[in-house]
């Protein structure tokens, strides 16, 4: 399946490779290269990449490119996701996946990828396996290891690889046991030119963060589960009970993870938090064209719509912008054409608005595209789809938890035409 | 490895590099390129952990960055047994890296491995097992087989897993193991456990994806299990199920066919999708078989719906795939949502999930259409994503929805992503050709495209328009004109050509126009691209064939230009035009028909889907993404036009278990008396037995054993009792590998047992039976058992299998408590024992091995003396239970015919280099058998097989037995053949027990002594045990040493020692084993053998018998 894997940074250098099988040469990664140059943006670069003897299949994340060489027929999507993994398993250990962060925890990484491939087939991908077999590196422990001179790799295999609930790990023990879930929800959504809603869709997810005691087994019910169109487990969740009484029921994994993520059935009309008005003009032989915004809030249920950020890219032809914003900053990139708008929080009794001209090339003709603006929000306990968790029950274990429920609504994917 | 020193003089330079030991010993001081690592060396061989650990964090960040750590090979190998577990797994990582480029330096590990492999910690097990298979050296190919067999059969299923694992890696190394390895796969294939499923599917996948009749029986496990394995798993197993079902059961889409017209209307109204589904379902039923879903096929649809549920992407493609393939076209529908989900997720999966969504599209419209606009397109999306989305809603498009989608298509082609928008101009032309209505609007909007100010979006536009216009030019003439006054502006070479060509074909539409357009032309002839030209070319060519009045001039201009052109083909076009137009003297029979060749009517291009066909490859596989095979893919098979059998799927023995258990649970009631009567019983069949061995010619001292005394053997057979069903309980898991046939119900586990212990000791008692009868007459009792085996009523058989447990069971179980109580009671024997054991050293092993070693060698001994000429007459040797049945042909598998086989332990008289191998078989059908013989032996380069003479018939009812002789060559590698009946060839493999390969030779104490010292440093391998409860002396060690391998014991002083000699039966080595006891029951087994890996195995086979 996977025989190498090559990070590659922002500047194209290969900082770390691993291989599984036989060394493949760094020289593959030629084949990478030469796509990378091909492509004008770093996001268009082919997943996946034909060479005469291998494949490259690649992902981009946090800048970095993780460049996996297979040799023979396997799913893309089985390595894709793989590689997805690795990263979130990174980003878990460390904090954040960045080229230095991996640099510095070299060998943590390499033991992360010994035990997560076998011979290019996943072996353990599962966090709460990892971390008992590799402890995360932490200051304290860098700290007591240097004096005590013990390690991070744990001597026992994990519990949890061989028994039935293999995401977790057993002897867990808390002084103070919570369980908190968040409810956010993200809108996308596509406005028209005037303002109407072309298409718009609610995407939602429970992450949670549960801290209990020993074995617990959680259930937690709706008040309107029938809002849910399509959803997506964590392997804890038992898919019977869901489909028999829509109840999730389930033994958390311990620490963080993604509990349920669902799709809010397309029938019902979906609330838009926010409009915008825009009057955005070039006139032909001028080298100026005016620039107009307005945001609004709309249909927010009573709660305040926050970290408003607004960004456009403008036209190619546009040298500059001199514009006046009511609130917040804007700036303008004027080798990238990328205009962003901090608004911060939206007050209805006074609508933030951003008004001025743009400047354009001297003698180039108007520009027949119109920007795209992206808005992204915040609105604080308000599931949009109007979700409400019922309750939240644990058996297994005699203690009291203490439980926590929040909600959020941001903005995914929205965009206004202009 | 000028890149490599390159790469140390970089690393030489790398000051973050926190350089360890500046002082002037270190080496740090030179710093010539040979003593760079010294560092590193003198720290991996200090005595700290810590160094130690340092050094290789060092290591490893060096490996990672790809720099050449080779050099440091020795020295990190060294570290390989350390105690610190971070130090050794970071040694394991170095060992992978360079073993391959360093084997001899490699082999010093494997020692530590190999010792990893049998701790009690399945951790280490796992680890020693997966690091071992991981280090490719070739040399240690038959360790890594041999310890991936025995960890196939590991308690820890985590163990197991890694075994699955290994598999591949032993395959890639060398191919030549693969059927070894088959039988490997055919056993985890078995195992129940969810953590091992998906790996041993994944070495199935790699190893054998084509024998896909090892998946029938664990078919319907598989579908159970799936959705408890780890995600990883699901995906392939899903994969190759998908591949499964294609082969074996019927296309449930297969009245489909007849109705495509109503269905594809159907699909455009796509909510009531099911319902005219339905219908669609119920038309055909008149006209052609119904079609019934094989329970398995909806098994397999059921368990894996679910799993569409998934976090990971892949499995959720998995099942959409496997749905795609092979569900009923109503069913299919449901995959739609799952997969537009994914579309949420990383652009990665969404531009592998599009390129699916844009082949299934094509083929089952109807199930995207209601998720339409979840592929509208978003200025932030890559260029890649757009353009299959684009492909998708291109071919979602339909006379309903057209007007939606050309109102998005026309904000797209105001993009400022370019390539976008030529892919959406391109969308358009192939919407306005699908759907007629929308023609002229599409166009109208095309033509006024031409007036953009982007001239990669004229281009775009004119070569969409020149298709469209092919379609209907009459009504265009217009738009040609138009186009032809573009010709000035525009410079992309495409549609500058496009034009040309339109021109050229349409010039009766615009007589006026072209004449003029070829002027202009002509005169920028030279600086055109090729493709510009070669219009040019047949714009001229057509002009003069309608219009030669005005251009003939211009067409020879042009055609002397292009007779100098520096393209050749070029140059051709021009020769050929000009010799088919131009009218000459000797001008050919084609000139004639110039105009019809050039003016022919061109039928219009087809704009078709890229995605179009492309579901012959299975979905979600690289090929289909790549639109190529790519290495490794296996087809997808094509439905088959009957269905294969399904019974073929049926775990028979359910049943079989089930009809049988209840006739156990009777038995066992019987069973009780029937043990305890056997008391009084036991004693007269006993002495009968025995006196048939010494009929056969053994020493008294047997008879006087076993006829000793009533009551004694009473004692015994109760204590034996325990002890055989530990036996049977071992036997009946070993069992259970080979076939999966117990129902693993745990309240029949103890019936179960007794039940399989039953039946094998039936066949053996049918066996006895026959032994007596040829060894010598036997007595009265014997003679009624006799009768009882020919009734063939298993439960009259009781009585008869009960004499034989004694007689088999006896030395099989080798009971120490036995042991004890002759000890305790019976000085006599034991006297006896050891008289001989002093006195007669002469035959061979018989003296020193208890009563019923003795007699079976010796019976075969002098059997084998007797025999020579005829050896295929039956060389049976007495049911002496040293002889342990192995199981060649289940009588399920074998449907009836049942075979077993044993090591006879005899030589082989035709051949001394083979083992001979006692083959019975048992025919349990109502009908004669006939022409068993053997075919198509295939072996391992060296191996030879001396067939049995076939056995002509059969007959309902009876057993047979056969010896043959296979030379295994001093391995235990299997020898697999066929073995046929008049009927069927089955499959059948012999694998020998190191133990067999071996025959007995006698050695005096001091010839044992010389033969040591010769084999001693690495043909000595020495371990230390601790002795099983049971052996509490040399007679029970003795016992079981040559119960394991056909050895026999060197007469020693020393009553501490036990010693054994034997040559193996091939090559002759000699093998030489030395059992020393210590205090407290902890013993030191010493084996000297000149093939090291006869020796590692026998020590292992030897110190688990010694050890129970």
């Amino acid at each position: 399946m996977i025989h190498s894997l090559f990070l590659v940074n922002a500047s194209g250098d290969i900082f770390l490779e691993k291989h599984w099988k036989s060394v493949v040469s760094r020289s593959v990664c030629d084949y990478f290269f030469e796509a990378l140059e091909r492509a004008t943006e770093p996001e268009n670069v082919p997943p996946v990449i034909p060479t005469p003897h291998h494949f490259l299949i690649n992902v981009l994340r946090h800048r970095i490119y993780f460049v996996a060489v297979i040799q023979s027929e396997v799913p893309p999507l089985f390595v894709i996701e793989f590689l997805h993994r690795v990263v979130d398993t990174f980003q878990d250990y460390f904090g954040v996946c960045t080229e230095a962060a991996i640099k510095d925890n070299v060998v943590v990484v390499y033991e992360l990828l010994e035990e997560m491939l076998d011979n290019g087939f996943p072996l353990a991908t599962e966090s709460n396996i990892l971390k008992e077999l590799i402890k995360p590196p932490t200051i304290l422990r860098t700290v007591v290891n240097t004096i005590t001179g013990s390690t991070n790799v744990g001597e026992q295999l994990p519990t949890g690889q061989l028994s039935v609930v293999p995401w977790r790990r057993t002897g867990v023990k808390y002084t103070n046991n919570e369980a908190y879930f968040d409810v956010v929800e993200e809108i996308d959504a596509i406005i028209d030119k005037s303002g109407s809603t072309i298409t718009a869709e609610i995407q939602g997810v429970i992450d949670a963060c549960v801290k209990l005691t020993g074995m617990p087994d959680l259930t937690l019910s709706f008040m309107n589960p029938r809002l849910l169109d399509d959803v997506s487990f964590h392997p804890c969740v038992r898919f019977k009970r869901w489909e028999a009484e829509r109840i999730l029921s389930f033994i958390p994994p311990d620490g963080n993870f993604r509990l349920l993520s669902y799709h809010v059935s397309s029938q019902n009309l979906v609330a838009i938090p926010v409009y915008v008005k825009h009057n955005i003009s070039f006139r032909e032989g001028s080298s100026q064209g005016r620039f107009e915004l307005t945001l609004g809030p709309k249909q927010t249920m009573g709660k305040a719509v926050e970290s408003v950020l607004v960004s456009s890219q403008l036209p190619r032809g546009v040298l500059n912008a001199s514009l006046s914003p009511s609130q917040g900053t804007y700036t303008f990139d004027p080798v990238t054409k990328l205009l962003s708008w901090d608004v911060g929080k939206i007050n209805p009794q006074k609508l933030p608005s951003l008004k001025g001209s743009v400047s354009l090339q001297t003698g180039a003709s108007k520009p027949d595209e119109n920007p795209t603006i992206n808005i992204q929000f915040k609105i604080q306990q308000l599931a949009i789809s109007g979700l409400k968790v019922n309750r939240l029950d644990m058996y297994g274990e005699k203690y009291k938890p203490f439980k926590g429920i929040k909600y959020m609504t941001k903005a995914g994917k929205f965009q206004v035409r202009t | 490895m000028s890149a490599s020193s390159a790469f140390i003089d970089e690393k030489g330079g790398s000051a973050s590099e926190p350089e360890y030991g500046h002082d002037p010993a270190s080496g740090g001081i030179f710093s010539s390129d040979y003593k760079r690592h010294d560092d590193l060396k003198e720290m991996l061989d200090s005595n700290k952990d810590s160094l130690k650990l340092e050094a290789m964090k060092r290591i490893v960040a060096m490996i990672a960055r790809g720099k050449n750590a080779s050099d440091l090979f020795p020295a990190v190998v060294k570290n390989v047994a350390c105690k610190n577990i971070e130090v050794k797994k970071l040694v394991y990582v170095y060992l992978v890296r360079y073993a391959e480029e360093q084997q001899d330096l490699a082999l010093l590990s494997i020692s530590t491995f190999q010792r990893g492999l049998k701790d009690p910690n399945q951790l280490i097990r796992a680890s020693a097992l997966r690091v071992l298979s991981s280090i490719r050296v070739t040399i240690i190919v038959p360790i890594m087989m041999l310890a991936i067999k025995e960890a196939a059969s590991d308690m820890s299923p985590y163990v197991r897993k890694t075994a699955a694992h290994a598999i591949p890696k032993l395959h890639s190394l060398d191919p030549d193991q693969k059927d070894q390895l088959i039988e490997v796969i055919e056993k985890l294939l078995a195992d129940k456990t969810t953590l091992v499923a998906g790996s041993v599917v994944m070495a199935f996948e790699e190893v054998c994806p084509d024998r896909i009749d090892l998946i029938h029986k664990n078919y319907r496990k598989l579908c159970n299990l799936l959705i408890d394995v780890e995600e990883w798993g699901q995906v392939v197993i899903i994969n190759m199920l998908t591949r499964y079902a294609r082969t074996q059961f019927l296309n449930p889409n297969i009245n489909e066919s007849l109705l495509e017209e109503n269905s594809e209307k159907a699909f455009y109204a796509s909510d009531d999708e099911e319902e005219e589904d339905k219908k669609d379902e119920v038309a055909p039923l008149a006209k052609r078989k119904p079609y019934v879903m094989d329970p398995d096929h909806r098994l397999l649809l059921r368990n894996t719906k679910p799993l569409l549920q998934s976090r990971n992407a892949a499995v959720v493609m998995a099942v959409a795939q496997l749905y795609f393939h092979l569900a009923p076209k109503a069913e299919v529908g449901i995959i739609a949502k799952a997969l537009v989900r994914l579309m949420r997720s990383h652009s990665e999966v969404q531009y592998v999930v599009l390129q699916n969504v844009a082949t299934m599209s094509i083929k089952r419209r109807g199930m995207f259409e209601p998720y339409l606009k979840s592929f509208y397109i978003r200025s932030t999306d890559p260029t890649q994503i757009k353009i299959l989305k684009l492909e998708v809603l291109t071919n979602l498009a339909n006379e309903t929805n057209i007007s939606t989608i050309l109102r998005e298509f026309q904000t797209y082609i105001k993009s400022m992503d370019k390539d976008f928008v030529a892919a959406s101009i391109q969308a358009i032309g192939r919407c306005a050709t699908n759907i007629g209505e929308v023609r002229d609007t599409c166009l109208n909007g095309l033509v006024q495209l031409l007036s953009n100010r982007d001239e990669l979006v004229v281009a775009e536009s004119v070569v969409v328009i020149k298709k469209l216009l092919q379609m209907q030019p009459e009504q265009h003439s217009d738009i040609i004109k138009h186009m032809a006054k573009l010709i000035d502006n525009i410079q992309v070479p495409m549609a500058r050509a496009s034009i040309l060509w339109l021109i050229g074909e349409y010039c009766e539409h615009v007589p006026k126009i072209a004449p003029d357009v070829l002027r202009n032309m002509a005169k920028t002839f030279t600086n055109e691209e090729d493709i510009v030209k070669l219009q040019i070319i047949n714009l001229a060519a057509k002009l003069y064939l309608t219009n030669s009045k005005q251009t003939k001039l211009l067409t020879q201009y042009v055609l002397n230009l292009a007779k100098y052109d520096q393209n050749y083909d070029i140059r051709d076009r021009a020769r050929f035009i000009r010799q088919l137009i131009v009218p000459t003297d000797k001008s050919g029979a084609l000139s004639k028909y110039a105009k019809k060749l050039f003016l022919a009517l061109k039928p219009a291009p087809v704009l078709e889907s890229t995605f179009k066909d492309r579901d012959h490859f299975q979905l979600g596989s690289l090929s289909h993404l790549l639109n190529a095979k790519a290495g490794g893919y296996q087809e997808l098979p094509d439905w088959p036009e009957s269905a294969p059998d399904p019974s073929v799927r049926n775990v028979e023995i359910p049943d079989w278990s089930k009809c049988t258990s209840r006739k156990d649970r009777k038995e066992k009631k019987a069973e009780k008396p029937f043990y305890s009567d056997s008391d009084g019983e036991s004693g007269p069949t006993e002495s009968a037995d025995s006196e048939s061995d010494s009929g056969s010619g053994s020493e008294s001292a047997s008879a006087s054993d076993e006829s000793g005394s009533g009551s004694e053997s009473g004692e015994e057979t109760e204590s034996e009792e325990e002890e055989e069903d530990e036996e049977e309980e071992k036997k009946k898991k070993r069992k259970k590998h080979l076939d999966k046939t117990k129902a693993k119900k745990p309240v029949e586990e103890s019936t179960e047992s007794e039940q399989s212990s039953g039946s094998e000791e039936r066949k053996r008692g049918r066996k006895a039976v026959k032994n007596q009868k040829s060894a010598s007459e036997s007595e009265s009792e014997s003679e009624s058992s006799e009768s009882g085996d020919e009734s063939e009523d298993e439960s009259e058989e009781e009585s008869e299998s009960d004499t034989d447990i004694r007689k088999k069971k006896t030395p099989v179980s080798k009971q120490p408590p036995k042991q004890s109580k002759k000890e305790s009671k019976k000085e006599t024997q034991e006297m006896s024992l050891l008289d001989l054991d002093d006195f007669e050293p002469a035959p061979a092993s018989a003296p020193v091995t208890p009563v019923n070693f003795m007699s079976s060698s010796l019976v075969s001994d002098l059997e084998g003396l007797s025999l020579t000429d005829t050896i295929l007459a039956p060389t049976t040797i007495t049911p002496s239970g040293s002889i342990k049945m192995y199981e060649l042909l289940h009588r399920i598998t074998g449907e009836g015919l049942a075979v077993e086989y044993c090591f006879s332990r005899q030589p082989f008289s035709p051949d001394p280099n083979m083992v001979a191998v006692q083959i019975q078989f048992t025919n349990n059908t109502n009908s004669e058998t006939k022409n068993l013989h053997i075919e198509e032996p295939r072996l391992q380069c060296g191996m030879r097989i001396r067939e049995f003479a076939e056995i002509d018939v059969l007959s309902a009812g009876e057993s047979v037995t056969v010896v043959m002789g296979i030379d295994f060559c001093d391995s235990t590698q299997a020898a697999n053949f066929q073995l046929c009946t008049h009927t069927r060839k089955f499959f059948a493999s012999i694998q020998p027990p190191v133990g067999e390969l071996m025959t007995p030779v006698f050695l005096t104490e001091n010839d044992f002594k010389k033969e040591q010292g010769k084999l001693m440093g690495m043909n000595e391998i020495s371990e230390k045990l601790t002795l099983g409860e049971k052996c509490v002396n040399e007679h029970v060690i003795v016992e079981r040493v040559t119960a394991t391998a056909n050895l026999s014991r060197v007469p020693c002083g020393s009553d501490k020692e036990c010693r054994f000699a034997g040559k193996t039966v091939s090559s002759g080595c000699l093998v030489l084993v030395t059992v020393s006891t210590k205090e407290g029951g902890r013993a030191q087994l010493t084996v000297n053998c000149e093939k090291m890996l006869i020796g590692t195995m026998l020590v292992k086979d030897i110190m688990q018998a010694l050890s129970q």
